[in-house]
């Protein structure tokens, strides 16, 4: 072997990848006609190929696909959470809505923790408690946000207390008197003076156009 | 096939987790078969086949379509495989002492250079005696020779599932080739 040229070996390699030039192949006959080691070389080579490729071809076992679906990870509850957003976009614009709108109205009603009340004039405030002193005479609507109101004059108007009381009085009362206490009754509330307020828009532009 | 690949893939994409099933069906026997002819161990072959099917499902979204979904996943088997081989080599010298007691698993717990006695070889099958060779090739050497003679994959496709140039992988199937020669020269 030692004697034979080296490149008869590379071109051994090149025929058996399939993979060699008309030229070198006809070096390669030539040479393994003359050389018998090399000769031996190749038929063994060519005989290892054969081997290797006679193995039988195995089979995955029966049931390897199952197996192998329930190693996969389960689909995630988010996953599937995404899936059906995907799939259902115009609920999901809806659903989007309507947490938002709530989560606005709950937090102004949860948040709103601070007293408040509507100016008007000659209203005295004594701690959280909004007084209407006697003898003086209000007039306009009040809104009283986490206090009380106390009537000892005279009020011509409505009084809505959230979060608070009415605190029984002497006084003169000429309109409603409305307590809200709870976020059922407050999210109603201001559906209603919603409404309220768009009727009185539309009476107003009928109004107009008379 | 590729189209219809592709067509599953989008499917299991989408969160269609049965599609992928259907790919496990394509391509269950072959990668069992370079698994087992790597590993030398039925066990083990389907634990790593499955560990690549899982592997393909859960990093799929990385999967380029435009490629060949194949390729893809024997890349990803034959590095199980090499890993598991790697890993398992230290194992050897623990497993000796206890070798004779292990029966049938014998073969698999026999590291590479550690040939079997002659008489023993010339008791095996043919086919068991080849693929008793093949697993005593290094991992680099196996890896290409399997995908070569066993998938009979052309060699542009090796070298992308080895991620080895061109150059490389000709040369581990010559050595490959080479030492097989050598080991059967006997029969």
């Amino acid at each position: 072997m030692n004697t034979c040229p080296e490149n008869i070996i590379q071109y051994m390699d090149d025929y058996l990848d399939g993979d060699i030039n008309a030229a070198d192949e006809a070096v390669l006959k030539a040479h393994l006609e003359s050389c018998i080691d090399c000769r031996k070389q190749y038929h063994e080579l060519t005989k290892t190929i054969a081997f290797v490729q006679s193995a039988s071809h195995i089979q995955a076992p029966a049931d390897f696909v199952q197996k192998t679906m329930q190693r996969l990870p389960k689909q995630s509850q988010r996953g599937g959470v995404q899936r059906w957003l995907r799939k259902n976009p115009i609920l999901t614009a809806a659903a989007l809505f309507c947490i938002l709108m709530s989560a606005a109205l709950f937090t102004n009603f949860n948040n709103d923790q601070q007293f408040a009340f509507t100016k008007q004039e000659n209203l005295v405030v004594e701690g959280e408690t909004v007084v209407v002193p006697e003898g003086e005479v209000v007039t306009g609507d009040i809104t009283v946000r986490n206090g009380d109101i106390r009537v000892e004059g005279e009020l011509r108007g409505d009084v809505t207390i959230v979060n608070g009381k009415y605190m029984a009085s002497s006084g003169v009362i000429t309109g409603e008197i409305e307590e809200i206490d709870r976020a059922f009754e407050w999210l109603w509330y201001q559906i209603k003076s919603g409404v309220k307020e768009a009727a009185s828009i539309f009476g107003g532009s009928e109004d107009t156009e008379e | 096939m590729d189209a219809l690949v592709n067509k599953r893939i989008k499917k299991v994409l989408k969160g269609d987790q049965n599609a992928f099933a259907e790919i496990v069906e394509l391509y269950q026997h072959q990668l069992y078969q370079i698994c087992y002819r790597m590993l030398n161990n039925k066990h083990e072959a389907e634990d790593i086949a499955q560990e690549a099917f899982m592997r393909a499902y859960v990093n799929l979204h990385t999967f380029d379509q435009q490629r060949k979904f194949s390729t893809w996943l024997y890349r990803i088997a034959t590095n199980l495989c090499i890993d598991r081989i790697r890993k398992k080599k230290p194992d050897y010298h623990l497993d000796a002492e206890v070798r004779g007691t292990e029966g049938l698993d014998m073969y698999s717990s026999i590291a590479n250079d550690d040939q079997l006695p002659e008489e023993e070889l010339m008791r095996m099958e043919v086919q068991e005696r080849v693929q008793y060779e093949i697993s005593r090739l290094p991992d680099k050497y196996r890896a290409a020779i399997v995908l070569k003679y066993i998938e009979e994959l052309p060699l542009a496709e090796i070298s992308e599932i080895l991620d080895l140039p061109l150059g490389t992988v000709k040369t581990r199937i010559h050595r490959g080739r080479e030492a097989l020669r050598k080991q059967l020269s006997n029969l």
